[in-house]
């Protein structure tokens, strides 16, 4: 009985405000709800086939979701590993580097994108500026929709590359020294090291980094409200911004929790494959 | 070539190499500053890094214009606030989860660990109408609330947890044949001794809570409830287009005292993230 009396603040939050919104959710996904009218009512499955088969806009969202997912993983995962490599051994200036590009990390998601909405402007903005010195006509960054998502991606990656960066550099610190030391007496080269030795050492962290970034990279919101707003015609209009302006701005609270519920779905496949690959990892 | 020169002109290129990386890391802080500092007209003409006028006005006007520094308040109160509640909380949990047999403890554990993954946009939109019927709407509450019993809070019970489960236990053992009770074990002997961990939970949930952005812009309406981040997003004109030079220097007033107290506690911040992060 004591122990519950340890537990009970957290679990009496948690089935508050996490449990029981999170079974609400389910129930409301199955409303016709639209705050303005006041009105709801139960209608099945109706909004999961609304958003499934019937409305355009969900497969575009989910299309730039996936589009935002395939540009900023890999980029962010190998931008990470390769800063790491670098830095993972004290030399003259590591930790310079490592406190430069870890901290746009502890900065506020909406300041970093105001710096650079700032500087991605089509006319006068710095890059464009930059960029007509050596003669090239820089395009409006955040006013064309496929510029508009590298614009977003790119800034993304830079903002959050250095939390996986001290990931691993954790690892590779976690690595032995004899096993690149016999390696090097064998005569195997800088890369030979990496493919047959370190890569694969490197396994379960790569896994348990590329799970949490691409969960992270469907939970983007506030960069791209700051950003783009979803726009320009909602080339960057991805998932979490959709619940959003469907739920806050629109007021159909029962589409919108149906898109909560896809998106919950899609993050515990993740989570599942993520659990299910490490047990296999540790076989 | 001898081997010790080729080992130089290889540090060289990677350093070089480095710091080319490093600008687009760098630079945008330095251009926040120096536009903070401009007038609008010469933040739109050619490209300098150090304004030709430094129009000190614009710090000025950066209160005028918003209630900032009620803003500002807001913020630090709230994220004060949020982390000492917690540090209780978490460290209350993870050390009855850790240290303790009790029945409901492994389905707890699950609901946890499940909480873990989920985003908090899943469950927002009930959360809002708790919220309101509570009548919470435009007050800081949910911005206390939501972090603290969230994911936010979750992880910090199993960062705890995690750091409990690795101490010894031999102490905490003399400390009940001592006569302590399993809160005065928790108070005197668990808790002092895993400063790393509270500080690791203190300094991640003050920067989330610092940070946080969707809560404040879907419950807060009034200008004077604002944080900081809902606040920087606001300086627009009638037209609703930024007002450049404000939004900089406000942003800067927001971000440079958190990157001079990171620049001064790097180490210890980023070992935070790194304990968090490997938790998975």
């Amino acid at each position: 009985m004591e122990a519950w009396l340890f537990v009970s603040p957290s679990a009496v939050g948690f089935l508050i405000f996490f449990l029981g919104p999170l079974c609400a959710v389910v129930y409301f996904s199955m409303t016709e709800w639209n705050l303005l009218t006041q009105q709801a009512a139960f209608v099945g499955l109706a909004n999961f086939e609304d958003a499934l088969l019937e409305n355009p806009d969900f497969w575009h969202v989910v299309r730039n979701s996936v589009i935002f997912a395939l540009g900023l993983v890999p980029l962010n995962m190998a931008l990470a590993l390769t800063l790491a490599l670098a830095l993972s051994r004290p030399f003259f200036g590591v930790v310079f580097f490592r406190t430069v590009f870890f901290a746009p990390v502890v900065t506020s998601a909406i300041a970093w994108a105001i710096v650079w909405k700032f500087l991605l402007q089509g006319e006068g903005g710095f890059i464009n500026q930059m960029l007509a010195i050596v003669g090239i006509s820089g395009p409006n960054w955040l006013r064309e929709p496929n510029w508009a998502m590298a614009a977003v991606i790119v800034t993304r990656v830079i903002k959050m590359v250095g939390l996986n960066m001290i990931l691993y550099i954790a690892a590779l610190q976690a690595i032995p020294r004899d096993y690149e030391a016999a390696a090097r007496l064998e005569g195997a080269s800088r890369w030979q090291i990496f493919r047959m030795i370190i890569w694969p050492l490197l396994a379960p962290t790569t896994l348990i980094i590329m799970v949490i970034t691409t969960i992270g990279s469907f939970k983007v919101f506030d960069h791209i409200y700051q950003m783009t707003g979803g726009g320009p015609e909602n080339g960057t209009l991805v998932l979490a911004f959709y619940i959003y302006q469907q739920g806050f701005k629109f007021f159909n609270i029962g589409y919108a929790s149906a898109l909560a519920m896809i998106m919950f779905v899609i993050v515990m496949m993740l989570t599942i494959v993520q659990v299910m690959l490490r047990r296999k990892g540790a076989e | 070539m001898t081997q010790r020169q080729t080992q130089i002109l290889y540090r060289t290129c990677w350093t070089i190499a480095l710091l080319i990386v490093a600008i687009p890391f760098m630079f945008p802080f330095v251009w926040m500053v120096s536009a903070g500092f401009k007038s609008t007209t010469e933040i739109f003409g050619a490209p300098t890094l150090i304004p030709r006028v430094w129009r000190w006005q614009n710090f000025i006007e950066v209160f005028t214009y918003q209630p900032f520094a009620r803003q500002y308040f807001n913020s630090l109160y709230i994220a004060i606030l949020v982390t000492v509640l917690t540090l209780i909380i978490s460290s209350l949990a993870g050390y009855a989860l850790a240290r303790m047999r009790f029945a409901g403890a492994g389905l707890l554990m699950l609901f946890l660990i499940s909480a873990l993954m989920v985003p908090e946009e899943v469950t927002i939109i009930p959360n809002f109408f708790l919220i309101r019927s509570m009548g919470l709407v435009d007050t800081h509450w949910p911005l206390i609330l939501l972090p603290t019993f969230g994911p936010q809070g979750v992880m910090a019970t199993f960062l705890m947890r995690q750091y409990f489960l690795a101490l010894p236990k031999e102490l905490e053992d003399a400390g009940k044949m001592d006569g302590l009770s399993r809160f005065g074990v928790w108070w005197r002997i668990a808790l002092p001794m895993s400063r790393p961990a509270l500080a690791a939970v203190a300094i991640i949930t003050f920067l989330s809570s610092w940070n946080l952005f969707l809560e404040p812009l879907i419950f807060l309406s009034s200008l004077e409830m604002f944080t900081l981040p809902l606040a920087l997003s606001n300086f627009n004109d009638s037209y609703g287009l930024p007002l450049w030079n404000l939004q900089l220097a406000a942003t800067t007033l927001a971000v440079v005292p958190i990157l001079i107290v990171y620049l001064i506690a790097q180490r210890q911040i980023i070992e935070s993230f790194a304990l968090s992060g490997v938790k998975g």
